[in-house]
């Protein structure tokens, strides 16, 4: 097919010539070693293609007519105030004035933490049965914060939480320790 | 004399037909693959555990990038022929039929209605180059609030077309609660989002990070 005859230009078999034959085959070894490696590459690539993403749901309006939801008893709610420059301001319960500063490497042994110590103190017919967790991004914090966060929960597997706007009873108290010199860790 | 006869068969194999085949095969692939769509902007998204898969069917794209301007796409040029009609008639634009060919090629565009018009004169290659200052958002579902017009068109283009959104990790957070509340509306059904992630490692998972 792809070969030529090349038995008459070197003069014959007995002709005695001491001239090599060179043969004009070329070998396609290589060109079909790099045409594999391609399909491979443009296979995986059309499949890979999708991106990945995280599920959100958000809550809609609630209808009036709706029951209201159960309330929630202060010592099972953590509420994360997403702070400036990647820190998270914390506090236990509903109203506390006992605020935290921590960042995203560590809030996860404070979520474990919590959510260790919710379940130890559900009792049976509870409707409450693990944390809840509020967050309150505010402005100062940026789209990776709030993706992190919900990312953390996932990850924890904390299953009730919410996010709310922060009030501004909390900006001041965040204000206050800030100020006052909380423990801040080195931001990263 | 025998020895003569017998041919010596070569054991080189012949790889022309396997070189015809994969090449047919490469070529298959390369015209088969579909690039993903260039984005309006440039977004470095953050990283989350989830590894769902996004179809890019039926897909209503808001993008925001790191300055928090917010861009609008959806998947196919047919819908987006549609849309970009349903837009001009309610809004009376006024908008050429060049001008609607080059929303359809677009990838996606962020801009308020009144300037609409001036984004749509360029072909979609030079759109990039346009100043777009980002589809007005706030957290109210009046006039302003231009993303839910756009969402609520793209509803009606496009009924099964699932709400995804692609942020910038450095996009500030009142820009991102204006999308998510405009979202969260029952007229546009979005309350069920996706945000586009990258992937990360799961530490839960046995292949454990660090």
């Amino acid at each position: 097919m792809a070969q030529l005859d090349t038995s008459s230009s070197g003069g014959g078999k007995k002709g005695g010539s001491k001239t090599k034959k060179l043969s004009t085959r070329v070998d396609l070894t290589p060109m079909v070693d790099l045409a594999f490696l391609l399909i491979t590459f443009f296979m995986l690539t059309t499949t890979m293609n999708k991106p990945q993403a995280m599920q959100i749901n958000m809550p809609v309006e609630r209808d009036p007519k709706d029951p209201p939801p159960p309330e929630v008893p202060a010592a099972k709610v953590l509420t994360l105030i997403l702070g400036a420059n990647n820190t998270i301001w914390y506090y236990e319960g509903l109203e506390s004035p006992e605020i935290k500063n921590t960042d995203y490497q560590e809030i996860r042994n404070i979520l474990l933490d919590k959510k260790k110590r919710v379940e130890a103190i559900v009792r049976p017919g509870d409707k409450i049965t693990s944390v809840v967790v509020i967050i309150k991004p505010t402005d100062d914090s940026n789209y990776k914060n709030v993706i992190d966060i919900l990312d953390e929960m996932a990850i924890d597997k904390i299953g009730t939480y919410t996010m709310v706007p922060v009030t501004p009873q909390e900006m001041a108290l965040v204000d206050k320790f800030k100020n006052a010199g909380a423990t801040t860790p080195a931001a990263n | 004399m025998p020895k003569h006869k017998i041919a010596r068969k070569s054991t080189a194999v012949d790889m022309t037909a396997m070189c015809d085949v994969s090449f047919l095969l490469l070529t298959f692939f390369m015209l088969a693959t579909k690039f993903k769509p260039p984005d309006p902007v440039e977004v470095v998204t953050p990283a989350s555990i989830s590894d769902t898969k996004v179809d890019e069917k039926d897909l209503m794209l808001i993008t925001i990038d790191k300055n928090g301007r917010v861009f609008f796409d959806m998947d196919g040029v047919q819908t987006k022929k549609e849309l970009i009609d349903a837009i001009d008639k309610d809004r009376n634009l006024g908008l050429t039929d060049q001008e609607k060919v080059n929303f359809a090629l677009s990838s996606g565009v962020g801009v308020p209605f009144n300037q609409l018009r001036s984004l749509l004169k360029l072909p979609p290659s030079e759109q990039k180059s346009f100043n777009s200052p980002g589809i007005p958002v706030d957290t109210s579902l009046t006039e302003q609030n231009e993303l839910f017009k756009w969402v609520a068109y793209g509803r009606v283009t496009n009924p099964q077309a699932r709400l995804s959104v692609k942020g910038d990790g450095a996009a500030k957070y009142p820009v991102v609660r204006a999308v998510f509340a405009t979202l969260a509306n029952k007229k546009v059904q979005g309350h069920k989002f996706y945000a586009v992630t990258s992937l990360k490692a799961d530490p839960n998972k046995p292949e454990e990070e660090k």
